[in-house]
């Protein structure tokens, strides 16, 4: 089961890396670029899982005596939990920089703005 | 497709299988952990007695790990800025009314009956932070899609700049000052044992840490509106 979402997180970065690295429209990129996002944020929830463990929450399963032996890891949780919200951040910064982009150029196509090639 | 565009798409598959060799061999070296490590035991074994939060993870967030999460909502408060300044430079003021395709009746009629509901919903999320899956972040971002819903059946809508503004300044401003509050009645700033931990699982619960979720929810829903609504007012291209 780890595995599994583990290797799904894995997956899900390799496909936004070759999203980002093979799409000449900025919205594209952008939009691989959240799915690689998805994707770490998976492979360190995934880290975090300890098996037949449950989530970090306190009832009357799992009571506060017991919490060490029966709870997966919240450290892992807390920084996912970070990263999601900095990465809406990131991708409403991007999303503004396409338009004002757009708005120079009417193009969203990358290879046409060569500013800063050489 | 030209052979240029060929050699630069089999360079990044080169480049992808170097990545993914890389990821094969952390994953198949992965073996999983059988006991918290010290850090995790240490919240396990502690939240209950020292903070009262059910949620190990809000505990986490916003007592023990408090001051990174004023330097997380201190980032998205960046972004959300930026956001608004990048696309105000050059903004029309003398726009014409765009013509914009129908929304629906059914669109409409839901988001009218939807979007309180849904704001609800994110209020009760970032309440009930430290006892359950979710908290003010979460919250803040379904207040905000709330938003989204108002803004995708009436595009031309305008929502008030001076009541975001408002709500995410006192909201920044009474974290703040919680936080100090913590500095001289508690253990140190952002310390949630300024009010007492009643009992583990009720509502009022875990010092103040429902109080500063809850201004953190109202933060982030505030920021990520004031994104939505900057994206949506910029003019037709």
């Amino acid at each position: 089961m780890i595995y599994i979402a583990m290797a799904t997180g894995f997956l899900l970065i390799l496909i936004g890396f070759y999203g980002a690295l093979t799409n000449r429209n900025l919205l594209r990129m952008i939009v691989a670029f959240s799915i690689a996002d998805t994707g770490v944020n998976l492979v360190i929830i995934s880290v975090g899982y300890l098996p037949g463990r449950t989530a970090p929450i306190l009832d009357t399963t799992v009571t506060a005596a017991a919490a060490a032996t029966r709870i997966i890891d919240p450290v892992p949780q807390a920084l996912v939990l970070t990263a999601i919200v900095i990465g809406v951040g990131i991708t409403a910064l991007m999303l503004a920089y396409a338009l004002k982009l757009y708005e120079k150029k009417r193009t969203l196509d990358i290879a046409k703005f060569t500013e800063l090639k050489w | 497709m030209t052979g240029k565009s060929m050699i630069k798409r089999f360079l990044a598959l080169l480049l992808l299988a170097g990545i993914g060799a890389m990821f094969a061999s952390l994953l198949l070296a992965y073996v999983p952990d059988t006991d918290l490590n010290f850090t995790a035991r240490y919240y396990a074994e502690n939240t209950a007695s020292d903070i009262g939060a059910a949620n190990i993870v809000t505990a986490i967030i916003v007592t023990y790990r408090g001051l990174d999460t004023l330097g997380e909502v201190t980032v998205l408060f960046l972004a959300s800025g930026i956001v608004g300044l990048v696309l105000s430079f050059g903004r029309k003021r003398d726009s014409t009314p765009r013509n914009l395709v129908p929304v629906g009746e059914l669109l409409t009629t839901a988001s009218q009956h939807l979007a309180p509901v849904i704001m609800l919903l994110g209020v009760y999320v970032f309440v009930n932070g430290h006892l359950t899956p979710g908290g003010g972040f979460q919250g803040g971002a379904i207040i905000a899609s709330g938003m989204l819903l108002l803004l995708l059946s009436d595009p031309l809508k305008r929502f008030s700049h001076t009541l975001i503004a408002t709500v995410e300044s006192f909201s920044g401003i009474a974290y703040i000052a919680l936080g100090l509050i913590g500095l001289v009645l508690a253990g140190g700033f952002l310390d949630s044992r300024i009010l007492p931990n009643g009992i583990l699982g009720e509502l009022i619960s875990a010092g103040a840490i429902p109080l500063i979720y809850s201004l953190i929810g109202l933060k982030v829903g505030a920021e990520f509106s004031s994104m939505l609504t900057s994206l949506s007012e910029t003019e037709d291209l």
